[in-house]
């Protein structure tokens, strides 16, 4: 099956190669990759096994707030690894309720300290970016602290935060810089006195009352962990909770979370944030559905409402790679190409690819191997499992049932469903009323699975192995 | 009719099937049968405990296995989550103390209501439940006596024998008398203190685990190796695990005798225990011995003589056909009873389901007992499915399987800076077989959720290449099995140091 995946590649690079070499010209590396996170550094570190030399830029541009952070992307510093802590001490939290049920006896209500949590997760983040740079010292992979623009296809100019030059020489380069919290910079003061998930997991003091805009999955997780370990939080959505998520299944998400304590502003969106006398944030919003203007006083605002990929100071147009016109993503093939030979591009940056560290990690390894390795194995994107980490976690992999419904039509559909309850809430008195799964079928024969979806408690551990069925399920319906 | 032409039979029967036994296979036969508008009975009794204790329907299971001793087990992962709390901001009181009546009466109360759930299932579905013992006495004929000894008569076209087992006692002085079982902890209405359990099965190693989480002090005495059947690199794991937290274990002893020093809730008891492998006699005391030895099936005492049922004499299980039917054509078996078949809960409901389909609703599909997953609940859980290293080494020979595995550290498990490096994951692929994935090994926390899916990618007939093609869910602890690399042939280390 995977077979029929795989085509003839690789010939393109070792022809420029060649070409070069007959000019004269000789690139310092043979791979340079501009971004040290998830796909950056899985690319790096594969080429280097192949004994090729390599080298890994890497820089981050501090926050709007002033937020920085060391080697290893996103997913290390502001994103997974950060927010799975986080979600566990909101988790944790719950634990110390029901353990009362299970004869330990606490005295209620317990507290909860921020600056505890803060500090050791920032300090596991911090021995993680220090395990990056030992990883690429050891597999002698050369890293540059430094910016990266394209000077021309093989070259490229790293500027250091003091300024400092160094121009880099590679073969083949992979774009893998990632994305940013996007700002809605229409709307008054929100640059100047809001935070993002850049900041959130970064900040020494608790971010007390907390006010979080946006509906994707990174403004409910946020909001269910700040919800989880005491404080005041509510969400801001405009429309639909995670657009592009079975809205059935978010629907349970957010009731959820409207039942453990979150606020939800729901079809609202902010027009202005103020700063009061007292430091405190004030925003004012619309409401669509009353047609009324609202108004609160917040801590903490957060802007969750997408994120942009860094393309413009990379410099792309001198050198022709092109990108979508309106996400301002890399477009790549399925082998990773760019509009330039022997530029490629994985991770977040890429258009039309799930936005994932393993699906990053996977993909620059493959890519790795297919430079290097004498692989032809193209990335398989499809039927990609995923979790939501919101209070009640979200597993799924496959079609949402809506996306089933537009490919196959409803008559030709079946859903099996149902609500459970885990066996640990009973004896905690815990409400289940959100705890559900579900598997959307073709209806015909042996009824292929081609979604499934899944509410409850460790909903990733659930799903990863049924994802294995799933992909099988789903490549012989579309062959 | 006439069968055996012991007895008369009668033309028309009382019942189109009498279930004996109300557990889980039973149950879920019974509710099958009356799904297909079938005139079903249940009998379902409990022989009380040496030490008194009895309970209400619905099998071992519902109360005295699975759900109690899940429900405990949580009760010591909460005792562990509180410590982890602390290091994730959470503030309380340094001393936290368990309370072991609290839980116990929490974990009843919920059995109680299962019980009584299963008594509405089956008076919803029209089955007609008697709280009696069941044994045969002629050709379709079943005696059923109550609690009070009255006896009543019934026929049926066919039988359903799903009386499950009870806990083996050692034979040997104060067993019965001062030892207590499985079937009595899950509802000791006094915290057990100190205490010895006596064995190396999984029911042994759950239960000394949850009580050492509750902060008991605990013995484990095992006569030779731990979980017999089982994969034996795992089970040393495991119980590395529950040595360094705290469980003792004395290994190579049993116990000859158990005398009480002195009476109570609980009591003190004298335990002498001699070496199985030389002379040395020891001594210790300790306020509770379980015995978790072994469990027996119930079907000396049921009149399978007087039908003619065959039960294998040495074990007392019952040997059936493919389709669950004993060499007595109009009388089945399934659960915990039957020779040579997982003695586990979802294997005797799917058996006891299909073998009703196939009875009533003209089905042909027929139980596959192979590659079932199951889990054990240590404080270190262990999920499987598919072969041990050992038996797979056995059929297809050394040089024929490879084995990728690798230690991984769950990310809740940073902060609290806890057992790195524990947690372990294995898999064993036939290599003469497109390196198809015959066995599935999983040592971490909520394993039994990480190894669900997997069995059923398993049954898909899934090989490492496929394994390898998806794409993990990031950051859970099961996606260590979408980048498995290396193989226990190579040597090579699998120790992990972060992200």
């Amino acid at each position: 099956m995977a077979a029929l995946r795989r085509a003839r590649r690789g010939a393109g690079s070792g022809l420029c190669r060649t070409l070069r070499a007959l000019s004269g010209k000789k690139n310092e590396y043979d791979l340079l990759v501009i971004g040290g996170g998830s796909g950056g550094l899985a690319c790096a570190k594969e080429a280097a096994q192949f004994g090729r030399k390599v080298a890994v830029l890497d820089y981050v541009d501090p926050s709007p707030q002033g937020t920085t952070w060391g080697l290893g992307g996103t997913c290390v510093n502001v994103g997974c690894i950060p927010k799975k802590l986080m979600h566990q001490a909101a988790l944790l939290g719950s634990a110390l309720k029901d353990a009362h049920h299970y004869g330990w006896n606490i005295a209620q209500p317990v507290h909860h300290t921020w600056s505890v949590m803060a500090q050791a997760v920032q300090n596991y983040v911090k021995s993680l970016n220090w395990g990056h740079r030992v990883q690429l010292q050891d597999k002698k992979v050369k890293y540059f602290n430094m910016k990266g623009s394209f000077s021309d296809p093989h070259t490229v100019r790293g500027l250091t935060k003091a300024g400092k030059e160094t121009i880099v020489t590679a073969d083949n380069i992979v774009i893998a810089t990632g994305g940013r919290p996007k700002y809605p910079t229409h709307i008054a003061g929100a640059l100047q006195y809001g935070i993002t998930s850049d900041d959130l997991f970064w900040l020494k003091e608790s971010p007390g009352k907390t006010l979080i805009v946006g509906a994707s999955y990174v403004s409910l997780e946020c909001a269910g962990f700040l919800t989880g370990i005491g404080l005041d939080t509510a969400v801001m959505m405009r429309s639909i909770p995670l657009r592009g998520f079975d809205q059935q299944m978010a629907s349970l998400v957010t009731e959820h979370m409207e039942s453990y304590g979150t606020k939800f502003l729901k079809r609202c969106f902010p027009t202005k944030v103020e700063k009061l006398e007292s430091n405190r944030l004030q925003v004012t919003w619309k409401n669509t559905d009353l047609g009324t203007e609202e108004t609160d006083s917040f801590d903490t605002v957060m802007w969750a409402v997408g994120r942009a990929p860094d393309t413009k100071t990379l410099n792309l147009e001198t050198v022709g790679v092109k990108t979508n016109s309106e996400t301002g993503k890399i477009i790549v093939d399925a082998s990773e190409a760019t509009s330039v030979p022997h530029i490629y591009a994985i991770g977040d940056i890429t258009e039309g690819r799930p936005e994932l560290t393993p699906t990053a990690i996977a993909a620059g390894k493959l890519l790795a191997q297919r430079l290097f390795g004498q692989s032809s194995e193209l990335m398989d994107y499809d039927s990609v499992p995923t979790t939501v980490f919101t209070p009640l976690e979200y597993g799924c992999v496959g079609l949402s049932e809506e996306a089933a419904v537009q490919c196959h039509g409803s008559d030709n559909i079946e859903v099996f469903h149902a609500y459970y309850k885990p066996l640990e809430f009973t004896v905690a008195e815990r409400d289940a009323t959100q705890c559900y799964m579900k598997m959307v079928c073709l209806r015909e024969r042996e009824q292929r699975i081609l979604g499934l979806h899944f509410i409850g408690p460790n909903a990733g551990e659930v799903i990863q192995g049924f994802a294995l069925g799933i992909n099988f399920s789903l490549r012989d319906v579309s062959d | 009719m006439e069968m055996n032409g012991l007895a008369p039979v009668p033309d028309s029967y009382d019942y189109d099937l009498i279930v004996i036994g109300g557990g889980s296979g039973g149950l879920a036969a019974a509710k099958e049968a009356a799904k297909y508008e079938k005139k079903v009975m249940v009998l379902d009794f409990v022989k009380p405990t040496p030490q008194g204790n009895s309970w209400g329907l619905g099998g071992t299971c519902v109360n005295v296995g699975c759900i109690p001793k899940k429900l405990m087990h949580q009760a010591a992962l909460l005792g562990q989550a509180l410590q982890d709390s602390r290091k994730f901001g959470w503030q309380f009181t340094e001393e936290v103390k368990h309370n072991w009546m609290t839980m116990t009466e929490s974990v009843q109360n919920y059995i109680g209501s299962l019980n009584w759930g299963y008594r509405v299932a089956l008076r919803d579905n029209k089955v007609t439940y008697e709280n009696a013992y069941g044994e045969f006495v002629g050709p379709h004929t079943i005696k059923a006596t109550n609690k009070r000894g009255v006896e009543k008569l019934y026929t049926a076209e066919r039988f359903l024998i799903a009386t499950g087992e009870r806990p083996r006692y050692l034979g040997i002085p104060g067993d019965k008398e001062y030892c207590i079982s499985s079937d009595d902890l899950f509802s000791l209405p006094y915290c057990p203190g100190k205490t010895l359990v006596v064995g190396a099965s999984y029911v042994a190693l759950e239960c000394a685990g949850f009580l050492a989480g509750l902060g008991l002090d605990v013995t484990v005495m095992v006569r030779s190796i731990l979980l017999r059947g089982f994969d034996q690199d795992m089970a040393n794991k495991i119980g590395e695990y529950m040595k360094e937290h705290g469980v003792n274990f004395i290994r190579e002893f049993v116990p000859t005798k158990v005398e009480q020093l002195e009476e109570g809730t609980p009591g003190r008891l004298k335990v002498t225990a001699k070496s199985t492998t030389g002379d040395q006699i020891i001594e210790e005391e300790y306020n509770t011995v379980l015995l978790a030895i072994g469990r027996d099936p119930c079907t000396r005492n049921i009149g399978l003589d007087k039908v003619g049922v065959n039960i294998n004499e040495k074990t007392g299980k019952i040997p059936v056909s493919d389709e669950e039917q004993t060499n007595v054509p109009y009388i089945y078996a399934v659960g915990d009873i039957l020779q040579d078949k997982l003695e586990l809960t979802p294997v005797a409901i799917q058996a006891g389901r299909l073998l009703v389909r196939r009875l009533y609703a003209g089905a042909t599909t027929k139980c596959d007992y192979v590659n079932v997953p199951t889990t054990v609940f240590t404080p270190l859980e262990y999920g499987a499915c598919g072969y041990s290293e050992e038996t797979a080494v056995e059929k297809f020979g050394e040089e024929n399987i490879e084995v990728y595995h690798s230690h991984f550290w769950p990310l809740e498990w940073t902060v609290p800076s806890r057992d790195n490096n524990k947690c372990y994951a294995k898999i064993i692929c036939n290599i003469q077989d497109n390196e198809r994935v015959i066995g599935f090994h999983v040592l971490g926390p909520n394993a039994g959720e990480v190894t669900q899916g997997f069995a059923a990618a398993i049954k898909c007939g899934m090989t490492k290449e496929q394994l390898d093609n998806t794409i993990g869910i990031h950051p859970v602890c099961a996606e260590v099995f979408t980048t498995l690399s290396v193989t226990k042939r190579s040597g090579e280390n699998t120790l992990v140091s972060g992200c």
